[in-house]
């Protein structure tokens, strides 16, 4: 028995040791797989209630979070440092494709987004919001700071160029996103206070343009946002039903599969962009402080990673995914809660949907890598 | 020293950007903030307006139709039900494009233009439902291929209504009435809430007089609806209360006997039990279906039945005033011996024709050239002299033949229970005045003595004043309800309102008047005699009269064939019958109008035959 038990005991210690070579090995990072696992489960319950509990749309979800599992694994393999002299030609690529979809692409709802590959479908433009930070961190990351004009000069350009063609298939959101993120390595990357002044200035002159060369349901949809009860059964029903929903939660919310207008099915596109309405109405504004906090993990996390990171490269790839991620988290609940104009952007791993998600489990595979990819240097 | 010197930039740079990282961390934190404050705003602050705007976003209060009361006969003979029907309903609050929508069905099911302008009239009502009809009663294929093709129509949907149904149609119409589509002068006077989603309400007759009581109360199925409005759980159910149901004092086979009775005719008969006002038929011919109105009657057949120039939807029985002609006689022969202006052997000589004292306008005839001889007061009756009225008139005065015809009702409504009622005309000099602007003669009162000039009654008053007098007096307010039957099955009776009596200084004098009208139809020498025809099995009597048209200048009692001859149709005179019996223990009271027909007194024969006769036999 004492034997036994020593055998086991060492037997223990063994196996403990060969766990974390393999865990090592991994290089995955624990407490960012936590939160993120956290929020996948979330996402996966939030969207059983939203789609009137449907097995096939959760099983769904769940190959798509495996697929996206399978991407953040492979991408942690990679050290930064293999990929980065490849940067400029992922970029190169991926602003082809996107050139390619807006000429050739497959129409879905009346938009071109898609790239046809027969059997595969992906949108370019959910490429580029990995391309486009990698893109600038490679192009910084051996700049001086604060930066010169003419490197905030090529690094606007890096950030409108894919910005504006995504803008053309048309997709606002992802438009959006893609310039927030890009301002945000930029701020980053260190600009002086006079230049986000002279920009912020420089983009409200702008916005009458901008105005001018938007598609019409995109002008329904800002106009909405300013007044959605003007049209209350066209384009400000969203956000009326929308902002109803997350209203009558109240504190606790009315329970996991009781949120009325979810299953009377008053919330538009509840699986996908409005799952957050979804959310609050069923847990209230205690369940939404939950779900912030395991939001606020994630990035407090991803920005520990960043900040310890070795060099600048890896420094602004990790700072600016995280910012991606911050943004689309930002946008979404910003217009779900009526704060921001309806733009079509999802819930960044609780949205239904497989594109978006292995884009970001792209991202963080990444972060993780940065992380575990460290040199040991100086001990 | 390349190296040193990018190992320090190294260090620099790495707390440069740590300390940007806390300013992106401070700026994140911020707008985190600014979410959890939206939040705090929309769950917190503005819970209560949300949570009611999202219950009402899933409630709605479907009302539930109370079944109207059913209406029987005295007897228990149905008069009016409500059968089952299909109904196209269309949502409209739902629907964008009413105009596309409505072309659509046509597709499938036949929607008359007198649909859609139905259907319109509806639309643009203020206390709009939530459904409207666009067709009511389906046929069985329509409601099949409605349902095959019902996933093109959302927010159109079937329902069954119940349409009232009167198995008797146009028997019964002159007391029933009918119900229709509520229109925009009905919404005014009812309760709003009370008429959800109904399309219905009694419009004419009973069916408008106990609206209340036959109507029941509305109730609400509380259904959750999903965002396409579909129903998806019933909440609960505040059930209706149906309407009451009615029984009437009317015997719906006298009703139709009566009709019968007048033939091709056009004319009126009201029948009351004399001791207790009941009225036991209503009549007015020509009568049409009311069955029509009950799905909504599309203009065209309506207008050709309020512009008929026999006017079927006018009630003669309760609203056409005709002269009294010589019913008159018997109430001022009760005045004139009441009042001790004659006695019972008071006698005059008749040479047919009455003059006026010191006047130099022409003589007032009698019907009979040459005169009835030596006349009393039962003979004046029985023969219908005019010449003896004429003379008493002069006697009494008008303000006491008024004075007895108010009594007796005459000149104000009798308050039956539906509304459709004239008051008649009760002649006096005040009222000649005012309506006229010209002074009472003496002979004003000489042709007021035989029921012409300006006196004016309905046959229902007609009919209330006779069975006064086969009560000796006793008068009570007629009425058609019999009986009402709550929901919770107590039947409750009617109870007979009596209205103050006419008491005679000598009963006997009731008596003597009675028996004259006796001989009217028993009597050879009775006005009424030969077109009563002999042997009644039962006592009887009765008074003609004559409702003068055109002023002919001699009433003729018994016009001959030849003196008929003449005449078009529509000018010959209507005649009058009054009638009771039996007069010893009264059972039924008359009063026929026949228009331009000389026939009143047939068509009470046949009704009393039936009624004392063949009804009893029948129950035995």
């Amino acid at each position: 028995m004492v034997n036994y038990n020593l055998l086991s005991n060492s037997n223990q210690k063994t196996w403990d040791k060969i766990l974390a070579k393999v865990w090592q090995r991994s290089h995955l990072d624990f407490m960012l797989l936590c939160g993120i696992l956290l929020l996948g489960l979330f996402g996966v319950g939030i969207l059983y209630s939203a789609s009137g509990k449907s097995m096939v749309l959760v099983w769904h979800q769940a190959a798509n979070f495996g697929v996206a599992f399978i991407v953040l694994f492979i991408f942690a393999q990679i050290p930064a440092s293999r990929y980065r002299p490849l940067v400029p030609w992922i970029f190169g690529m991926v602003l082809l494709m996107l050139f390619a979809v807006v000429s050739v692409g497959a129409v879905n709802r009346g938009v071109q987004r898609w790239l046809n590959f027969g059997l595969v479908r992906f949108q370019p433009s959910e490429l580029m919001k990995l391309a486009m930070p990698m893109m600038l961190a490679w192009y910084l990351c051996n700049k001086t700071f604060p930066l010169r004009i003419k490197d905030l000069f090529f690094s606007c350009i890096i950030i409108v160029v894919p910005a504006l063609v995504i803008a053309k298939q048309p997709d606002l959101g992802t438009a959006i996103l893609v310039m927030a993120t890009g301002g945000f390595v930029l701020l980053l990357a260190g600009i002086t206070w006079q230049l986000i002044f002279g920009v912020s200035f420089l983009l409200m002159t702008a916005a009458p343009i901008v105005w001018h060369f938007m598609h019409d349901y995109q002008k329904m949809r800002l106009f909405s946002f300013w007044s959605p009860e003007n049209d209350p059964f066209g384009s400000g029903y969203n956000i009326i039903q929308s902002k109803i929903a997350i209203g009558s939660g109240g504190w606790f919310g009315k329970g996991w599969l009781h949120g009325s207008q979810t299953y009377l099915q008053f919330l538009p596109v509840r699986s996908t962009d409005f799952i957050f309405a979804v959310y609050s109405e069923e847990f209230g504004f205690i369940g939404c402080l939950l779900l912030f906090a395991v939001f606020a993990y994630i990035i407090g996390r991803s920005l520990y990673i960043g900040t310890h990171a070795q060099d600048t490269f890896s420094r602004l790839l990790v700072g600016s995914l995280v910012l991606s991620f911050f943004t689309s988290f930002f946008v979404n609940i910003g217009m779900v809660a009526g704060i921001l104009p309806v733009v079509g952007v999802p819930l960044p791993l609780i949205s239904y949907g497989g594109s978006s998600l292995i884009t970001f489990m792209a991202s963080f595979g990444i972060i993780m890598s940065v992380q575990t990819h460290r040199k040991l240097i100086g001990s | 020293m390349p190296y040193f010197h990018k190992l320090k930039n190294y260090t620099h740079e790495s707390n440069q950007f740590k300390k940007r990282m806390l300013k992106a961390a401070i700026l994140l934190t911020l707008l985190l903030v600014l979410l959890i404050a939206r939040l705090f705003n929309l769950q917190i602050f503005n819970y209560k307006l949300y949570s009611a705007l999202a219950t009402n976003n899933q409630l709605e209060y479907v009302p539930i139709e109370p079944n109207r009361g059913l209406i029987y006969d005295r007897n228990g003979i149905l008069l009016a039900e409500n059968l089952p029907a299909f109904s196209l309903n269309i949502a409209v609050d739902r629907i964008k494009n009413l105009e596309a929508t409505i072309n659509n069905l046509k597709t499938i099911i036949d929607i008359t233009p007198k649909d859609i302008q139905q259907f319109k009239r509806s639309l643009q009502q203020k206390h709009r439902q939530l459904q409207l009809p666009l067709k009511i009663k389906l046929t069985q294929e329509e409601i099949a291929s409605f349902y095959v093709n019902q996933y093109r129509f959302p927010g159109i949907s079937l329902d069954t209504k119940m349409i009232r149904h009167y198995p008797l149609a146009e028997d019964i119409v002159t007391a029933l009435g009918y119900v229709g589509r509520i229109s925009k002068q009905d919404w005014q006077g009812i309760d709003s809430e009370n008429y959800k989603n109904s399309d219905f309400i009694g419009k004419v007759g009973l069916e408008k007089y106990y609206e209340t009581k036959l109507r029941g109360k509305i109730g609400y199925k509380v259904v959750e609806i999903d965002a396409n409005g579909r129903p998806v759980r019933t909440i609960k159910i505040i059930p209706p209360t149906p309407g009451a149901n009615i029984y009437l004092t009317i015997d719906s086979k006298l009703q139709k006997i009566a009709l019968e009775a007048l033939d091709k005719e056009q004319g009126a008969v009201v029948a009351i039990d004399p001791n207790n006002g009941e009225i036991l038929a209503l009549v007015s011919k020509p009568t049409y279906d009311p069955n029509l109105f009950t799905s909504g009657i599309d203009s065209d057949t309506f207008n050709k039945l309020q512009f008929s120039s026999n006017k079927p939807m006018y009630n003669r029985a309760t609203r056409s005033i005709f002269p009294f002609g010589s019913t008159i006689k018997p109430f001022i022969a009760l005045q004139a011996l009441d009042t001790g202006t004659i006695t019972p052997n008071f006698k005059i000589s008749d040479p047919g024709w009455f003059k006026l004292e010191n006047s130099k306008q022409p003589p007032y005839r009698d019907w009979q050239h040459g005169g009835h001889g030596i006349v009393d007061v039962a003979k004046a009756i029985t023969e219908s002299c005019n010449v003896f009225f004429y003379t008493i008139s002069t006697k009494l005065g008008i303000a006491k033949i008024d004075d007895i015809l108010e009594r007796f009702g005459f000149g104000s409504k009798t308050n039956i229970d539906i509304a459709e009622e004239s008051s008649g005309i009760i002649p006096s000099p005040k009222w000649k005045m005012k309506n006229t602007g010209k002074h009472w003669y003496p002979g004003d009162t000489i042709i007021s003595s035989i029921g012409q000039g300006d006196m004016k009654t309905t046959p229902l008053q007609l009919a209330n004043g006779i069975a006064a007098i086969a009560n000796h007096g006793k008068r009570y307010q007629p009425h058609l309800l019999l009986a009402t039957q709550t929901i919770d099955k107590a039947r409750a009776m009617q109870e007979p309102f009596a209205l103050p009596p006419i008491t005679l200084k000598n009963p006997n004098t009731w008596n003597i008047v009675i028996n004259a009208m006796h001989d009217v139809v028993m009597n050879p020498s009775g006005s009424a005699y030969t077109r009563f025809g002999p042997n009644p099995a039962y006592s009887v009597a009765g008074k003609t009269g004559t409702a003068q048209l055109y002023h002919h200048k001699i009433v003729n009692e018994n016009p001959t064939p030849e003196s008929e001859e003449g005449t078009p149709k529509h000018l010959r005179n209507h005649s009058l019958f009054i009638a009771f019996a039996p007069i010893e223990n009264p059972q039924i009271a008359l009063a026929i109008v026949v228009e331009n027909n000389k026939m009143a007194p047939k068509v009470a024969r046949k009704i009393l035959d039936y009624y004392l006769v063949d009804a009893v036999q029948q129950k035995n």
